[in-house]
């Protein structure tokens, strides 16, 4: 967008400010984690051995698995990114879908796992452990805050990609305000394939849209990037998770 | 990362392959029972995985220096966090 008629047009916009804006939260989320983390050094420091025979509970295949399938999410979100880089919104559409359906996979596993768990009475507050040492029910809590709140944040990603999936499969549109045109000098617009105009002369609103395969907007990259940093993020904090809770021992 | 530069396709694989490799390292050392080793090597590989999406996946190594000081200030907290706390609770 640049000259319409003589009224030129300006976005205001810093992709870089937005970046880092997505990044000051991502501390707080590590922060947040963290403080659980700590809490599982400091108990796993007191009862060692106990930790050792809860953790060989847990089932290390569907561990492993559930690794797998998180990574490989990432790998697709980031090619969405990479898609969208180079124009092609309908592969990031797709890449966008593959990783949504990845993250359905991981919180179905999740599902299996804990119902399992379950039948096994093996839950905090349960009768079962109570007749279990001290140092088991504190890593039975802890397995269990800590998967669910990773879980909680699994499903909010989800939800978000699913929203970035809607905004990217639509058609690129953007609504410019214009001041002192006169409707019929709309026509000159340049790369859009259609619009439209609606609003008094003085001040016309005008909503674009660009034709299929062409420009995607600059705006539309740094939703999903964004989008792609939080469920980075996400898949960091499951990479400490796996070892600590599925493999030691 | 600019959308001007075109990313391409072929590195974010190589890392993700380099990912999955190293889940099999973890996972199978695990299963060793080296006792304290063990838990030193997962923590060691984690880090490094976590490295890649960082540098890679979260395109940090094509930010400005003041993104990675601020992830620096960030893990530096933590790690005091975990360091006071582990002093105060061993000589206790």
């Amino acid at each position: 967008m640049s000259t319409v008629a003589g009224a030129h047009v300006e976005e205001h916009r810093d992709d870089t400010g937005a970046r880092m804006g997505m990044w000051l939260f991502l501390f707080t989320e590590l922060i947040l984690f963290s403080g659980l983390f700590l809490l599982y050094a400091v108990q796993r420091y007191r009862f060692g051995s106990d930790f050792t025979f809860a953790a060989a509970t847990l089932d290390t295949a569907i561990g492993t698995l559930n690794t797998a399938v998180l990574l490989t999410s990432s790998l697709t979100m980031v090619l969405a990114v990479a898609a969208l880089q180079q124009g092609k919104r309908g592969l990031s559409v797709i890449f966008l879908s593959i990783t949504f359906a990845a993250g359905i996979a991981f919180m179905v596993n999740k599902y299996f796992e804990w119902t399992h768990k379950f039948e096994l009475g093996l839950y905090p507050g349960s009768e079962e452990l109570t007749l279990h040492t001290p140092g088991e029910q504190t890593f039975y809590s802890l397995y269990y805050a800590m998967t669910g709140l990773h879980g909680i944040h699994v499903v909010v990603g989800m939800g978000v990609i699913l929203v970035m999936i809607i905004m990217t499969a639509r058609r690129p549109r953007r609504v410019v305000r214009l001041k002192d045109v006169q409707k019929a000098e709309l026509e000159h617009l340049g790369p859009a394939g259609d619009y439209v105009a609606e609003g008094k002369l003085d001040e016309v609103r005008v909503t674009l849209f660009y034709a299929e395969n062409e420009v995607v907007t600059e705006r539309s990259v740094i939703r999903v990037e964004n989008t792609g940093l939080y469920w980075h993020i996400v898949d960091v904090i499951w990479i400490f998770l796996f070892p600590l809770f599925y493999l030691i021992g | 990362m600019s959308a001007k530069k075109e990313a391409l396709f072929g590195p974010y694989i190589l890392v993700w392959f380099a990912l999955l490799m190293l889940t099999g390292v973890t996972v199978a050392v695990a299963g060793m029972q080296l006792g304290n080793l063990s838990v030193l090597t997962a923590i060691l590989v984690a880090t490094v995985k976590s490295t890649l999406v960082l540098h890679y996946f979260m395109h940090l190594k094509d930010e400005s220096v003041v993104f990675k000081l601020m992830l620096g200030l960030a893990i530096f907290t933590i790690a005091a966090i975990m360091l006071l706390t582990f002093v105060d609770f061993s000589f206790r």
